[in-house]
């Protein structure tokens, strides 16, 4: 079982703000679905690799070299709130 | 029903701005409705159609595509279109670039006329989960589309586009190609490139496209498909043209059938099945029992691995970069003061109303998932069980070519039927993520009607062999059903 103050925690670290209301609805949903994926546990996964790419692709790199954006301006108009060409965000200490 | 409008093109019967506009009159007329389109781009379109009327009018060759109409969802981007993912936290963005299938498509001359509907960020399975509503079924305006990309299925489905693209994360194509009677592909993971496409489940998404026939969905194929630099997850080998393998012959073919996932069926859907199989009995394909004893989990494995990758994705969308801040939304009550407010608080208030209910709920329990002392728990437990998965379709496929499955177990259920409880939603891509999970292509075809609504078959290939599953379907459409 999600308890509210685990849902509050799990809210806060993925950036959700969350009325009282939600807090309960999630703390049931959550709950459940987790509750249904136990299935999982049944499965032996003893000594079997996880799948890190499907089809089998491996270390695909490129040339560490810079691109130019054609359109800046059009990044620049879509920043929420600007000054001159930057964006313009609150103090982060 | 490409190849029929391209020899129109071509004989003069109609140009592609008459074609085009024909269109945008019969989406006057019907999307009131149905509400398959998001935004319209008719200046877009017509300028596309006036360029292919130019090329025939000066008597140059014009390729398959040129001047065909289509509908774009709304998770991809067109250059300077609005691309919302049918979320509100994307209401005012305006995509600086185009996604490379949309690159593919202009340079192939198709002629786009708009965004469609989805369910918010491709998170349901009927498109309820949409911010701006949901797309009614064109076959019964009381039932889902089916989702997530619902707005691109019907518009085929009711003739507002010829051809459309969608995205598959867990059969966000092929189920609603299902419930609308349309042909859906999911593509093999990285036949596609993804990059442009608003991403969900990053292992799981591809793109793929909706039609009317299987020719169809080979035709758009061809044009998208093929390594793209811009999306290292893109397979190396390079996109063909699979009309080329449209024989219609598959004497020999071995179908493999799963027993349990026929005897789940209601009695109608179970006896449109066993005419499928009559069917391609009767085209000399042999029909085989296979067995996959772990796909089972697919389903929970899917969600597992899918709600972490999401939590992931959609850390982006944060009001800060592009799309809305709440500071900013004059509607939106707001927690706290826009002056008073810190960064994090920014962050809590944007995505608190920019955010719908399923995506949250998903966004929690990736969190929670790879949070710290659950990752080895669910995650790395998904991605084993994910293994264990693949290896029972490699042991399949050394015995037949393709699968054969529902693709969803009911046809189209009622609007509001299925909203309360996610658990029971996610069930209606109990026979279509397992595809996502191991990656192979796989394809909807309708099948004959259930309770006098569409109903699909899905068929699953070997990775890579969209030729063979192409074929089949193929196959299926060209003989009339007896």
């Amino acid at each position: 079982m999600i308890t509210k103050k685990e849902v509050q925690h799990i809210a806060g670290l993925a950036r959700i703000g969350l009325s009282e209301k939600e807090v309960e609805k999630y703390s049931k949903n959550l709950s459940s679905t987790l509750d249904w994926v136990e299935q999982l546990k049944e499965v032996d996964v003893t000594g079997v690799e996880p799948t890190a790419h499907i089809t089998g692709l491996e270390n695909v790199t490129r040339e560490d070299k810079e691109r130019e954006f054609p359109d800046k301006e059009k990044i620049v108009n879509l920043f929420p709130e600007k000054k001159d060409n930057f964006n313009k965000v609150k103090s982060i200490l | 029903m490409i190849r029929e409008l391209h020899e129109k093109l071509i004989n003069r019967e109609i140009t592609a701005v008459e074609l085009a506009q024909q269109y945008f009159d019969r989406i006057a007329e019907k999307d009131k409705d149905i509400f398959a389109y998001l935004t319209l781009t008719k200046e877009l379109a017509m300028e596309q159609a006036r360029k292919v009327d130019g090329k025939i009018a000066a008597g140059e060759k014009i390729g398959i595509l040129e001047g065909i109409p289509g509908a774009i969802k709304d998770n991809i981007c067109v250059k300077d279109v609005r691309t919302t993912a049918g979320s509100k936290i994307l209401d005012n963005y305006i995509a600086p670039y185009d996604a490379t299938v949309i690159q593919r498509l202009k340079e192939a001359g198709a002629v786009i006329l708009g965004k469609t509907n989805l369910d918010e960020f491709g998170h349901g399975s009927s498109t309820e989960n949409s911010a701006y509503g949901p797309t009614k079924n064109p076959h019964d305006l009381e039932r889902v589309s089916g989702g997530s990309s619902g707005g691109s299925v019907a518009a085929v489905a009711a003739d507002m586009a010829v051809w459309a693209l969608g995205t598959d994360t867990g059969g966000s194509i092929r189920q609603p190609s299902a419930l609308c009677g349309t042909v859906g592909l999911k593509p093999t993971y990285g036949r596609v490139s993804r990059y442009g496409a608003i991403a969900m489940g990053s292992s799981l998404d591809q793109i793929g496209p909706i039609t009317s026939t299987a020719e169809d969905a080979a035709i758009i194929l061809s044009v998208i498909a093929g390594r793209d630099n811009s999306d290292a997850t893109s397979a190396k080998s390079s996109g063909k043209d699979y009309t080329n393998f449209l024989t219609g012959e598959i004497k020999g073919l071995k179908i493999g059938i799963v027993k349990e996932y026929l005897d789940g069926l209601s009695a109608d859907a179970k006896d449109s099945m066993q005419k499928v199989i009559a069917k391609y009995k009767s085209l000399g394909a042999e029909i085989k029992e296979i067995e996959l004893p772990n796909a089972k989990y697919s389903l929970p494995a899917y969600y597992v691995i899918m709600q972490c990758e999401v939590s992931s994705n959609l850390a982006r969308f944060d009001g800060i970069k592009y799309g809305m801040r709440a500071d900013d939304h004059k509607d939106t009550p707001l927690d706290f003061k826009p002056e008073d407010r810190t960064l994090f608080e920014t962050y809590l208030d944007t995505r608190k109303y920019g955010l719908g209910t399923e995506p949250k709920r998903r966004i929690m329990l990736g969190t929670y998932a790879l949070s710290s002392g659950y990752y080895e728990a669910y995650y790395l437990r998904a991605q084993k069980v994910r293994t264990l998965i693949k290896k029972d379709f490699e042991k399949a496929f050394e015995q037949v070519d393709l699968i054969l499955t529902p693709t969803a177990p009911t046809p189209a259920f009622k609007l509001g039927e299925k909203t309360e409880d996610p658990l029971e939603m996610y069930l209606a891509d109990i026979f279509t993520v397992t595809a996502n999970i191991v990656g192979v292509p796989a394809i909807s075809v309708p099948g004959p009607e259930v309770s006098s609504l569409p109903f699909g078959f899905q068929l699953m290939g070997k990775w890579f062999d969209e030729e063979n599953l192409l074929n089949a379907a193929h196959a299926y459409e060209i003989h009339p059903v007896k």
